[in-house]
């Protein structure tokens, strides 16, 4: 069992607490290439940006209130994120991961001045209506407006999964949606830090995981790495 | 010009051709999407041609049972970087370190305890370290502290380059370098590195700047070990104290002040952060680090007379890296939780390089530094590519064999090294390549097992032999020389603890159904006592597992060369097909596994058995995966070695 101060060894990843956009715009483009080197490239891109431009295309996707949102510029841009898959008639992982995600919202809460969106996307997007993922949050007992279930077109719904690296190598495997990804994925999107942990992990791990990719704002100063 | 990845030269309709067939894998093709889907989605234009997208994608481009990276085909499941021609750039050879004096550090005076005080600086604590250096350092003769030998070194950002064809690439260094500078140390004495993370937090893309340095294979004591969640914050320093002590010297051997038979020579330092390693790795935060003792002496007239360091003992780092189509910027493929590859081979840093070489023999110490590629590689003369080109394998996994093994080829799985002993006389003013001829179509699974004919792999480094005769004092090897005996592992086990490695039904890598965490451990090891792990791999990737602290011996189920008949000889344990499906485990070791190693490579479907000791150091330490992908997310475990064991054999 981790108290407070373990959680907060996992923010330690910056020296100054600053604003989290400012410090991760685009960048001027390196040093001038050597004199020698061939070919023409185009200028280098900030980190978030590249990420954006490989992974995050800005599909239009519906809350379980009925929102429309896109899925970069109203999801991602300029926040920290927590997304996961899931299904309403999921009866294998899904409570679990929602369960410890429960959990591991209360964590963040207490310990970190950021706000953390948690995205579940729906994997069965033929099934689940807007109305469908409402009864499963609230199921659930998730009433948290920084926590949307999301829906959308399946087509649109499939190329985020495999742009966000949720889909298995295995078509077989891939095609059985109950053995979808129970991986966590999450990111501090200006800073452009990514990482991943296991959704089945216990709540204080993954809250600490999660930690790894907010700066250092804290409610109270911690011993680093403690 | 174009060139194939193979660095051969080949018409501009070709490459398109291949460029072509790399686009034709992109994601959506692959996920199964119907034409029509791609035409609503505005992907495909009206003439059913593929719009250009950039980039990588993760998942996506998975060629699962198929595809091929070998000759002239870019796909290699991942990458398509630009082209870039080879043999332009010399091998860099990293530079030694140089220790400084112990007042020339930057910061307070070195501490037992973490040096807990704020930094007005930063705001934040002077040091990163959370556990006090454990007794006895400083209250034994040999572990003075603060060390007598003192270094410091600083990871940060460098602008480095790694071919004529590339814009310069912004990695992270350890002091400006990637790999870093080497360090070079004798058995006895101990060294303290203070070790700066000045690393910004702008990251390019990927990298968390926020580490922990491992030395790997090192016998290091667990707060300076680089355990994955002893990480530190930009703006702090971690003392890491280095006993370079022979493992036994404070309980089994403590009269010879350790076994000598459990001397390590050739290891090497790398990020180890946890969630974050493959990240911080591929970005560039590694290095070499070479021991020595008054048997290897790194002087070719004295002790085993091996080559003699620097001048012909040379270490080199193999990696593969994939390149921004676009701009030119090493990319990593960050929602890629299976495995990465790249497609260009780079050898201490730079793509296909040169190293010129006098007319003798050498000693070359491999690392295979991954992310997620294994290789198997030989010498290959083009002008006789089906030639077998045999040398001298010293070591294994950097501990030296207990007599040099004549082998073919050397595989190696991600972290595993070889020293071998290659003599160039015997190719005077000739040009010869290292050529890595192992098949992977993809970071997944691992090699398919099949191996390509001399010439039809890929080239890792040209190797010109055209330097001035020399004199040449080291020791001509053969199976009559005699280095270390394999220490005894034939006791009784105190305990047998079995390990299955695997995947649950929701893509989770578990080891025995357990998930990891750095807050507790799996189970605790008993100082000092020997145990015996059994390893099963229950599903049908590869997987390098690496255990921290104590080398090990593969007792059964080490896998040798990939390939064919043709390819094995009696020095290698083999299987009788690609896979080892049955059967491995009885294979008993022989030739170059009959060695010490820190890595086991665990072929798909199969079980490896290995023995060792935890001697002379507590503390928390890891077991895991090495392909640095898997280790991320997390095929890994914490065990404590501590005074009083348990005996749990299903942890």
């Amino acid at each position: 069992m981790i108290g407070r101060r373990g959680l907060f060894a996992g923010l330690a990843t910056l020296p100054v607490a600053g604003g989290l956009v400012g410090r991760a715009e685009e960048r001027k483009p390196a040093a001038a290439p050597p004199p020698r080197a061939k070919g023409k490239f185009a200028p280098p891109l900030s980190g978030r940006e590249a990420l954006r431009r490989r992974y995050f295309p800005n599909v239009e996707l519906t809350t379980s209130g009925g929102r429309k949102v896109k899925f970069y510029d109203d999801l991602l841009k300029d926040k920290i994120v927590v997304l996961n898959l899931m299904y309403a008639q999921c009866d294998g992982i899904c409570p679990t991961t929602t369960s410890n995600l429960k959990s591991v919202r209360k964590k963040l809460r207490e310990a970190v001045d950021h706000d953390v969106f948690i995205y579940s996307l729906t994997l069965k997007p033929e099934e689940d209506s807007p109305a469908a993922l409402e009864e499963y949050a609230r199921m659930h007992g998730v009433d948290d407006p920084q926590w949307l279930f999301l829906t959308g077109r399946p087509d649109e719904v499939d190329l985020l999964r495999h742009k966000l690296g949720f889909a298995d190598p295995n078509p077989e495997v891939d095609r059985d949606k109950s053995r979808h990804s129970g991986m966590l994925r999450y990111g501090n999107e200006p800073l452009a830090i990514w990482g991943t942990c296991q959704g089945s992990a216990e709540p204080d791990w993954i809250a600490q995981e999660i930690g790894f990719a907010i700066p250092r704002q804290f409610k109270r100063h911690p011993l680093v790495n403690d | 010009m174009y060139f194939n990845a193979n660095g051969e030269r080949v018409s501009r309709l070709r490459w398109k051709e291949m460029y072509r067939a790399f686009k034709n894998r992109q994601e959506l093709i692959k996920a199964g999407f119907r034409r029509r889907d791609l035409v609503q989605m505005g992907l495909l234009a009206g003439g059913g041609l593929l719009l250009a997208k950039n980039g990588l994608s993760s998942r996506a481009y998975a060629s699962w049972g198929g595809g091929s990276c070998s000759y002239g085909n870019t796909g290699c499941g991942n990458c398509a970087s630009p082209v870039t021609t080879p043999w332009t750039m010399d091998m860099p050879i990293p530079p030694v370190r140089q220790p400084i004096a112990l007042s020339a550090l930057t910061g307070p005076s070195p501490t037992l305890a973490p040096n807990n005080a704020i930094n007005p600086a930063t705001g934040i604590a002077y040091e990163g370290r959370t556990r006090a250096h454990q007794s006895p350092i400083g209250s034994h003769s040999a572990l003075p502290f603060p060390a007598a030998t003192v270094y410091q070194v600083s990871q940060r950002e460098a602008d480095v380059n790694v071919s004529p064809n590339l814009p310069p690439q912004r990695l992270w260094t350890f002091d400006g370098s990637s790999p870093g500078p080497t360090f070079v140390a004798q058995y006895g004495t101990p060294i303290l590195i203070r070790n700066y993370n000045n690393l910004p937090s702008d990251n390019g893309g990927f990298g968390l700047n926020s580490v922990t340095t491992h030395l790997h294979n090192g016998h290091t004591p667990s707060e300076s070990d680089g355990f994955p969640c002893d990480y530190f914050a930009a703006g702090q320093y971690y003392d890491q104290y280095y006993p370079n002590q022979l493992a036994g010297f404070l309980s089994t051997h403590q009269s010879t002040n350790g076994d000598i038979n459990e001397a390590l020579s050739s290891l090497w330092y790398h990020d180890h952060r946890e969630g974050f390693t493959a990240q911080n790795v591929y970005k560039g935060l590694l290095g070499h680090y070479i021991l020595f003792n008054s048997f290897d002496t790194g002087d070719e007239t004295t002790g085993f007379r091996l080559p003699s360091f620097p001048a012909y003992d040379i270490p080199m780092m193999f990696a593969d890296r994939c390149f921004d189509a676009q701009t030119g910027a090493l990319v990593f493929d960050t929602f890629n939780i299976d495995g990465i590859l790249g497609d260009k081979f780079m050898v201490n840093g730079v793509i296909q390089p040169v190293l010129h070489v006098h007319p003798r023999r050498y000693r070359l110490r491999w690392t295979n530094s991954g992310p997620s590629r294994f290789l198997q590689v030989y010498v290959t003369d083009l002008n006789n590519p089906s030639a077998s080109q045999p040398f001298w394998q010293i070591s294994n996994d950097g501990n030296l064999l207990p007599h040099p093994v004549q082998v073919p080829a050397v595989a190696l799985g991600v972290a595993e090294r070889a020293d071998v002993i290659i003599d160039f006389a015997q190719y005077a003013g000739k040009t010869i390549y290292l050529e890595n001829r192992l098949n992977q179509p993809n970071g997944q699974g691992g090699p398919t097992g099949s191996v390509v004919s001399g010439g039809q792999g890929f080239l890792m480094l040209k190797i010109v032999v055209d330097l001035p005769v020399v004199a040449d004092d080291s020791a001509v090897p053969s199976e009559s020389t005699s280095y270390y005996t394999l220490p005894s592992v034939s006791d009784s086990p105190r305990v047998t603890r079995n390990f299955n490695f695997d995947q649950d039904r929701n893509g989770q890598w578990t080891i025995n159904g357990g998930l990891f965490s750095c807050n507790s451990p799996r189970f605790l090891v008993q100082q000092n006592t020997l145990e015996q792990w059994n390893f099963q791999n229950g599903w049908n990737w590869s997987h390098p597992i690496h255990v921290h602290l104590e080398e090990h011996q593969v007792t059964s189920g080490a896998p040798g060369l990939y390939g064919s008949s043709s390819d094995d000889s009696a020095n290698y344990s083999r299987w009788g097909s690609q896979y080892c499906w049955s059967g491995c485990q009885s294979n008993s070791p022989t030739g170059v596994n009959l060695a010490r190693k820190d890595t086991v490579r665990l072929v798909p479907k199969s079980s490896a058995t290995i023995r060792m000791r935890f001697r002379d150091w507590l503390g928390r330490y890891v077991m895991h995966c090495h392909n640095v992908i898997h280790e991320d997310h997390a095929m890994m475990l914490r065990f404590d070695v501590a005074t009083t064991g348990d005996t749990k054999s299903n942890p």
